[in-house]
């Protein structure tokens, strides 16, 4: 509601995902069909191996796509984009510069002007609670801290499409649950269009607004999970949220016996 | 051969042995081993010296002749004397603007051309050939030809410096560029940085650590080759002077001038390293 003036330029893309096919030398890694509208939070889950990564990949323009079109606003691109920012899966930062100056990169290539990047870039890393360790080299901080800091870098892009793969995974619950609100704060100022891998049922269920279950390599839509209650704190106590979270278990191979 | 000189080798022990007993019990009150691991580089450095003089006092002709090596003290004398002298300066100067000229030459070709090697394929194509086949020439069997093709032996000595120090560096940056985690190139293009962006800010501070051992290589075997040339073609420098020394007789001064040229080797090695941890202090192993 408040952001309603932010939403007509910044607010996030639409992606559409026209039947794409991704390949490796060793054979093809994911074919997916899925359209996700703009400003929707879409959780992608499915078993170790199976090509999350590699949807995100070809969708943040670094994986070429084989056969289909991947469609961001409308538009099919080649190569990456600026709109499309990655949390990465892997230690991602770039270790000789401070958290700060991680941060400052990402504003640096968005055009934003000198001057200002300092207090940006102390800004985003006090929102990931990292506000004394902003002069910290990389080596010098845990992996959840890196992943914090990848967030913040990554946010700093104001992109329209967030890619996000498994970045809370090294967070101990606390942090985890604090990060996933600011998540969800972030995008309701900005109505970014985010695409998120995890492994974690329950996050599945608390962030999105539709759960994508894929299958084993190549990845496929197994099924497409609509939330029932998206992001409302209270969710975990209705029975919808229990059930919800059965019905991809059992998709996922581990909760083969739903017997009550 | 090597029995000669296992009889010439029992001279040394025995010398060596008093010092290393008035060494060793000097203890002082900030422990025994502190002492002891602080003073231990310096025992075999006296060793060496005293042995040394002994040889050349004694004049020692074991196989190997001392007796017309010049001794400590000698050189000692005469490396006092030069120091003085305006005209040894002017050599000192001479050698390393010769060094510091062909190795910051190298440096940057090197790194480039590297860098080009590295992230093109045409470039690779291109060059690859050319450098596996000049690589392998020793710098110094250039000197006829640097004679030749260069109006003053100045250019030459320089030009066979850069030829020695830039094959290291461009190795080592082609190297580093196979190594560099895609990851770190993969981050700066989702955050919208171009090629020029992605060269400057991830490529080569990236690949900084291995350009830095290229480069502490490439020091040396540049040292190796402005001291031989201007052995054998200089008017000026400390490895002209060295040898000019020698066809004077005057062999204080050569192991004087070796010194030199071992100290300024030294020196600019140490630099090289310094600076290097200062740029790569990010990396796992260096404390900040
Ligand atoms: N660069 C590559 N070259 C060849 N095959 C690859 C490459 N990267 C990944 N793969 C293969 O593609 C498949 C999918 O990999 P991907 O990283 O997308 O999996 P993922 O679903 O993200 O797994 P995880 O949940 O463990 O992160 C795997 O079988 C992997 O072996
Ligand atoms: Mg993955």
């Amino acid at each position: 509601m408040s952001s309603a003036a932010v939403a007509t330029t910044d607010a996030g893309a639409p992606v559409d995902l026209d039947n794409i096919r991704i390949d490796y030398p060793d054979g093809p890694a994911a074919q997916i069909d899925l359209k996700v509208d703009p400003g929707e939070i879409v959780m992608l889950l499915g078993p170790s191996g199976c090509g999350k990564s590699t949807i995100l990949r070809a969708l943040a323009g670094l994986q070429p796509i084989a056969a289909g079109a991947a469609r961001i606003d409308g538009l099919v691109h080649n190569g990456p984009e600026a709109h499309c920012a990655m949390v990465f899966q892997e230690d991602a930062l770039l270790p000789w510069r401070t958290a700060r100056r991680n941060v400052e990169f990402a504003l640096a290539m968005r055009g934003v002007p000198r001057r200002e990047r300092k207090q940006l870039a102390l800004a985003l890393l006090d929102q990931v609670g990292l506000t004394p360790f902003a002069d910290h080299l990389p080596k010098q901080l845990s992996g959840g801290m890196r992943q914090r800091v990848q967030l913040a870098r990554t946010l700093a892009a104001e992109p329209r499409v967030l890619l996000m793969d498994e970045p809370f995974g090294a967070l101990d619950a606390q942090t985890r649950l604090d990060m996933q609100e600011l998540l969800v704060s972030v995008w309701q100022q900005r109505r970014t269009t985010v695409l998120f891998v995890t492994h974690d049922v329950e996050e599945a269920l608390l962030l999105a607004d539709r759960v994508v279950v894929l299958t084993p390599r190549p990845a496929r839509v197994a099924r497409i999970v609509a939330v029932a209650r998206p992001r409302d704190p209270d969710a975990q106590l209705h029975p919808e949220f229990a059930l919800q979270g059965k019905e991809i278990l059992a998709l996922l191979g581990h909760g083969q016996f739903p017997s009550h | 051969m090597t029995t000669t000189q296992e009889r010439a080798l029992p001279a040394v022990p025995v010398a060596e042995a008093p010092p290393i007993e008035r060494v060793h019990p000097s203890p002082g009150r900030g422990g025994l081993a502190a002492v002891a691991s602080r003073s231990l580089p310096i025992v075999p450095i006296v060793g060496a010296v005293l042995v040394w003089h002994l040889l050349t006092r004694y004049d020692v002709i074991a196989w190997v002749r001392f007796d017309k090596i010049p001794g400590p003290l000698d050189v000692y004398h005469s490396l006092r004397v030069q120091l003085e002298t305006a005209e040894f300066r002017q050599h000192v100067v001479s050698s390393l603007r010769r060094i510091l000229s062909g190795f910051a030459l190298a440096s940057l070709v090197g790194v480039v051309v590297g860098i080009g090697i590295g992230r093109s394929k045409v470039v690779a194509a291109l060059l690859r050939p050319l450098i596996e086949i000049a690589r392998p020439i020793p710098a110094i069997a250039l000197v006829p030809l640097a004679i030749l093709l260069f109006p003053t032996s100045e250019q030459g000595i320089v030009f066979i410096t850069f030829f020695a120090a830039v094959f290291p560096v461009t190795v080592a940056t082609i190297h580093a560029m196979k190594t560099l985690p895609l990851v770190w190139m993969d981050a700066a293009s989702t955050l919208g940085a171009r090629r020029r962006q992605v060269l400057f800010h991830i490529v080569l501070p990236g690949a900084m650590p291995a350009i830095f051992s290229g480069l502490s290589v490439s020091m040396g075997v540049a040292w190796i080759c402005v001291i031989s040339a201007e052995m054998i073609s200089g008017q000026f420098g400390v490895g002209y002077w060295t040898w000019m020394s020698y066809s004077l007789l005057d062999y204080s001064g050569v192991v004087a001038g070796m010194l030199t040229i071992g100290a300024m080797g030294f020196t600019t090695s140490w630099l090289i390293e310094r600076l290097g941890r200062r740029v790569n202090r990010w990396l796992p192993g260096e404390a900040r």
